[in-house]
C-alpha cells in the first residue's frame, strides 16, 4: 500500500481560520479543530398559536443542517434538563432545571453552545426568535440573536430553520448547505432526465421533459445555470438551462457527431465540453452561449470532462485516454503542460476539484477488477490519495458540495444507482434517492 | 486518419468476399459510358497550387473485378483521397467497388487547393449469380418486406474489443455482409438514409463512453463507405453506455453491449 499524505483541512475554534495541517498518515479532509468540536445543544423549538403546527418540521430541519454540516457534535436530546429556555430573559443564574447556562455546560448534556429560541404566528407570519449561547460564560450575551420570517406554513418554517442554522454554522466559520441544490440524472419516469433536489435529499424536481436521454449536467458557479447533454434532437448536443425558471439559454453546437462534457468556468463565462467534430472527442471552450469556440486538446484519444480548477483558472482537470485505459490529467487551458495525475494504474474518471483548488475528487478502479469504481480524493500537489468507499457495488460520479467538506455521489450498494452523500472523511453516509436509476449529481449553490 | 488502425493486409482481401457476395441482380442505373481511358483530372498546377495526377486503369470493369488507382502529387503538404483518408504524394491501390464509383482527391499546399477526380464504371455482370445464402429460387426474397424488416433481418451488429474502437477481424467479416446488404437495401429504398450507432458497455464514465461509441460508430461507417457504401446514406450517433440491450454485469452481457448497430433515420 502506498503511503498517504494526509492534509486535514482544521476548523479552529476562536480564530474562525481554516489552515491545513499536514501529517504523514492518511490524506482526508478533516474539520475537527485541535480543541474538539464544538457540543452543540439544540432545543425543541415550540410555536405560539398556528404557529405550533409547523414546529415539528421546523426542529428536524433544523437539527438535520447542523449536524450535517460536520462541525458540530450534536449532543442527544435525550441528555437535555426537563426545561429549556426560550428567551436570554428566562436564563437565571442557578436552576439545576435547564433554565440555567450551567445545566447545559454540565454533566450529562456537557454541551459549549446552546441555540434556543420560539416561533409566533404574527399577523400571518411565522416569526423565528433564534438565539446562540455560549454555556460556559453565565450572563454573557449570546453570540447571535436574529429574528427571521416566512411564511405560517411547513415551507415557510424549512425555510427559517435553513436561514438560522446558516447563521450558527457561519458563527464557526462553516458554510452551511442549507439552499444548495444537487442536480442529476433519474430514470424514474422511464426516460432519463435532469432532477434537482436540496442537499438533504427533499424537494426533488424534474427539469427535462423530452422523454429522451438526457445526461451529464453541470451547474455553474453562481448556481444559476445548468448544462447538460440530451438526445433530444437525435444526436448527443449541450443544452442550457435557466435553473430557476428551467427555461433554455442559447447554446450554440459545433457540427459533429458528439458534443458533450460541459463545465462551467470559474467565473461563470465560459463553458468548456467535449466535442467530436475532428473526428475524436477533443475538449473545447467556448463562451456561454457557445461562440467563439477554440479547440485545447490536440490528441488521437477521447479526451473528455474538462474541469477548471477554481483557484487556478487558467489550468484544468479532464480524463483521457491517451496513454491507454482512461486516466485523470491537469494542463493549462492552452493545452500545454499536460501531466498525468493518476498513475495509469486501471481507470479513472469523474474529475472533481475541491473549491481548494488542491484536493480532487476522482473515481478509479485501483485495486479492483475493470469498470469497479471507487471514490478517491487526491492532493493534487503531492499526487498523494487516498479511498473514501471501498468494494461496496460501483460508486462514481463525485461532486464536491459548496462547503468543501461534503461530497454527493453515485452508487450501486443497495443493488440500484442512488446518489449519496457523506463528509470527506467518509462519515455521515446518507442516501438522498430511492426511486429508479440516479446518477451524475452535480452539488452546485441554490439558484 | 480513421483507418491508421486498420489493418490493410487483413481487409484488402476481403474485397473480393464483397463480390462474391453481391451478385444479387439489381438493375443498376449505369451512367453513361465513358471511354477506354479514365477522364482522370490534371490540373496543371498553376499559381504555384499542387499539380495532380490522378487514374484509375481499367477505367470500366465488370462486378467482381478490380482496378488500380493512381496518383501522383506535387506541390502539396497534405493529401486525402475521400474513401482512404490521408496517402502519401505517390502511390496505388488496387479497388474493386460493388458498384460505379468516382473517387475525390484533394492537395492542400501552401499556395493553395488543387482538387482532381476519377471515375471508374462497374458493370454489373452477372446478374443470375445469386448471393450465398439465398435459394435462388429466382422470387425476390425482399419482396413486401419493409425497410426496417430489412434491416433487422439483414444487417448484423459488428462487436468490439474492451475499450477498443478498430474494427476486429470478426467486425470487418460482419461488416462486409453488412455493406453487401445495405448497398440492395438501398437500392430498394433510395430515400433510406441509415444511422450507425456506437455503444459501449456499462464500464466506465458515461462521458468516455460517449466519446468511444463515437468512435465505434465512425470507424464502423468510414469501414462500410470504403466497401462502397455511400457516405451520405449513413449518419451516426453515439449512444455510450446509456441504451444498452443487456444489463446484466456479465462479460457476456458486457460483450453484447460493445457494438455497432444500424437502423433506419426517422
Amino acid at each position: 500500500m502506498k503511503k498517504i499524505t494526509v492534509l486535514a483541512l482544521t476548523l479552529a475554534l476562536g480564530s474562525f481560520a481554516l489552515f491545513r495541517i499536514l501529517d504523514a498518515q492518511d490524506a482526508k479532509i478533516n474539520i475537527n479543530g485541535p480543541g474538539g468540536q464544538p457540543a452543540l445543544a439544540v432545543i425543541d423549538f415550540r410555536g405560539s398559536g398556528a404557529a405550533q403546527a409547523q414546529m415539528s418540521a421546523f426542529n428536524g430541519t433544523l437539527f438535520t443542517d447542523l449536524q450535517t454540516s460536520g462541525i458540530f457534535k450534536m449532543v442527544p436530546k435525550s441528555l437535555y434538563p426537563l426545561q429549556n429556555p426560550q428567551r436570554p430573559e428566562d436564563l437565571r443564574p442557578a436552576s439545576g432545571q435547564g433554565m440555567a447556562l450551567a445545566d447545559w455546560a454540565g454533566s450529562p448534556v456537557n454541551a459549549s453552545h446552546l441555540a434556543y429560541g420560539y416561533t409566533a404566528d404574527q399577523n400571518g407570519t411565522l416569526v423565528l426568535y433564534g438565539y446562540l449561547n455560549v454555556t460556559n460564560a453565565p450572563g454573557s450575551q449570546p453570540l447571535l440573536f436574529k429574528r427571521y420570517f416566512g411564511s405560517l406554513d411547513e415551507g415557510g418554517a424549512r425555510k427559517v430553520a435553513h436561514e438560522f442554522a446558516a447563521d450558527i454554522i457561519a458563527q464557526f466559520g462553516g458554510a452551511s448547505l442549507a439552499g444548495t441544490k444537487i442536480y442529476f440524472v433519474s430514470s424514474r419516469t422511464g426516460a432519463k432526465e435532469i432532477w434537482s433536489m436540496d442537499y438533504d435529499g427533499s424537494n426533488q424536481k424534474q427539469l427535462t421533459f423530452n422523454r429522451s436521454i438526457n445526461i451529464e449536467p453541470a451547474v455553474s458557479p453562481d448556481g444559476t445555470r445548468v448544462a447538460y447533454v440530451s438526445f433530444a434532437k437525435g444526436t448527443p448536443r449541450i443544452m442550457v438551462m435557466d435553473s430557476s425558471s428551467g427555461r433554455t439559454l442559447q447554446f450554440y453546437n459545433q457540427q459533429a457527431s458528439l458534443n458533450s462534457s460541459p463545465s462551467f468556468s470559474q467565473d461563470g463565462g465560459k463553458i468548456y465540453y467535449s466535442s467530436s467534430v475532428s473526428g475524436t472527442a477533443q475538449i473545447y471552450v467556448a463562451d456561454l452561449d457557445g461562440r467563439n469556440f477554440r479547440r485545447i486538446s490536440n490528441s488521437r484519444a477521447v479526451e473528455v470532462e474538462p474541469k477548471i480548477n477554481p483557484k487556478s483558472p487558467g489550468t484544468m482537470a479532464f480524463s483521457s485516454g491517451r496513454s491507454g485505459p482512461e486516466q485523470i490529467y491537469q494542463g493549462n487551458t492552452d493545452g500545454g503542460d499536460v501531466q498525468q495525475l493518476t498513475d495509469g494504474t486501471g481507470e479513472a474518471s469523474n474529475p472533481s476539484w475541491n473549491p481548494d483548488g488542491v484536493h480532487l475528487l476522482y473515481a478509479w478502479t485501483r485495486g479492483y477488477a475493470q469498470g469497479a469504481f471507487n471514490i478517491f480524493l487526491m492532493d493534487t500537489a503531492s499526487r498523494h490519495y487516498d479511498q473514501l468507499t471501498s468494494g461496496a457495488g460501483r460508486n462514481e460520479n463525485p461532486s464536491w458540495a459548496p462547503d468543501g467538506r461534503h461530497l454527493c455521489f453515485m452508487s450501486t450498494r443497495t443493488g440500484s444507482a442512488q446518489i449519496w452523500t457523506m463528509l470527506a472523511d467518509g462519515t455521515q453516509l446518507k442516501r438522498l434517492t430511492t426511486t429508479g436509476q440516479n446518477l451524475s449529481p452535480a452539488w452546485g449553490k441554490g439558484n | 486518419m480513421m483507418f491508421k488502425r486498420m489493418k490493410p493486409a487483413a481487409f484488402w482481401p476481403l474485397l473480393g468476399v464483397v463480390v462474391i457476395a453481391a451478385g444479387c441482380g439489381h438493375k443498376t442505373p449505369i451512367p453513361a459510358p465513358p471511354g477506354p481511358v479514365s477522364p482522370s483530372t490534371t490540373p496543371t498546377g498553376g499559381n504555384g497550387k499542387p499539380a495532380i495526377e490522378f487514374t484509375v486503369e481499367p477505367a470500366t470493369i465488370d462486378r467482381g473485378n478490380s482496378a488500380t488507382l493512381k496518383w501522383s502529387v506535387s506541390g502539396a503538404n497534405y493529401i486525402s483521397i475521400d474513401v482512404f483518408g490521408a496517402v502519401q504524394a505517390t502511390g496505388s491501390r488496387n479497388v474493386s467497388p460493388y458498384d460505379t464509383i468516382t473517387y475525390h482527391l484533394k492537395a492542400e499546399g501552401t499556395a493553395g487547393t488543387s482538387t482532381a477526380e476519377t471515375t471508374l464504371t462497374v458493370n454489373p455482370g452477372n446478374p443470375a449469380a445469386p448471393p450465398p445464402g439465398d435459394n435462388g429460387a429466382g422470387n425476390n426474397p425482399n419482396a413486401g418486406l419493409s425497410l426496417n424488416d430489412r434491416i433487422s433481418r439483414q444487417i448484423q451488429d459488428a462487436f468490439f474489443a474492451y475499450d477498443q474502437y478498430d474494427i476486429s477481424g470478426e467486425a470487418q467479416a460482419t461488416l462486409t455482409r453488412d455493406a453487401t446488404a445495405i448497398k440492395s437495401i438501398l437500392q430498394d429504398f433510395p430515400s433510406a438514409t441509415l444511422i450507425v450507432e456506437g455503444h459501449c458497455d456499462e464500464r466506465g464514465s458515461a462521458e468516455y463512453n460517449l466519446g468511444l461509441g463515437d468512435r465505434r460508430a465512425s470507424a464502423t461507417k468510414d469501414f462500410l463507405v470504403q466497401l462502397g457504401v455511400p457516405a451520405g446514406k449513413l449518419r451516426t450517433v453515439s449512444y455510450g453506455k446509456e441504451r444498452p440491450q443487456c444489463t446484466d454485469a456479465t462479460e457476456d452481457c458486457y460483450a453484447k453491449n460493445r457494438r455497432a448497430h444500424i437502423t433506419a433515420a426517422p
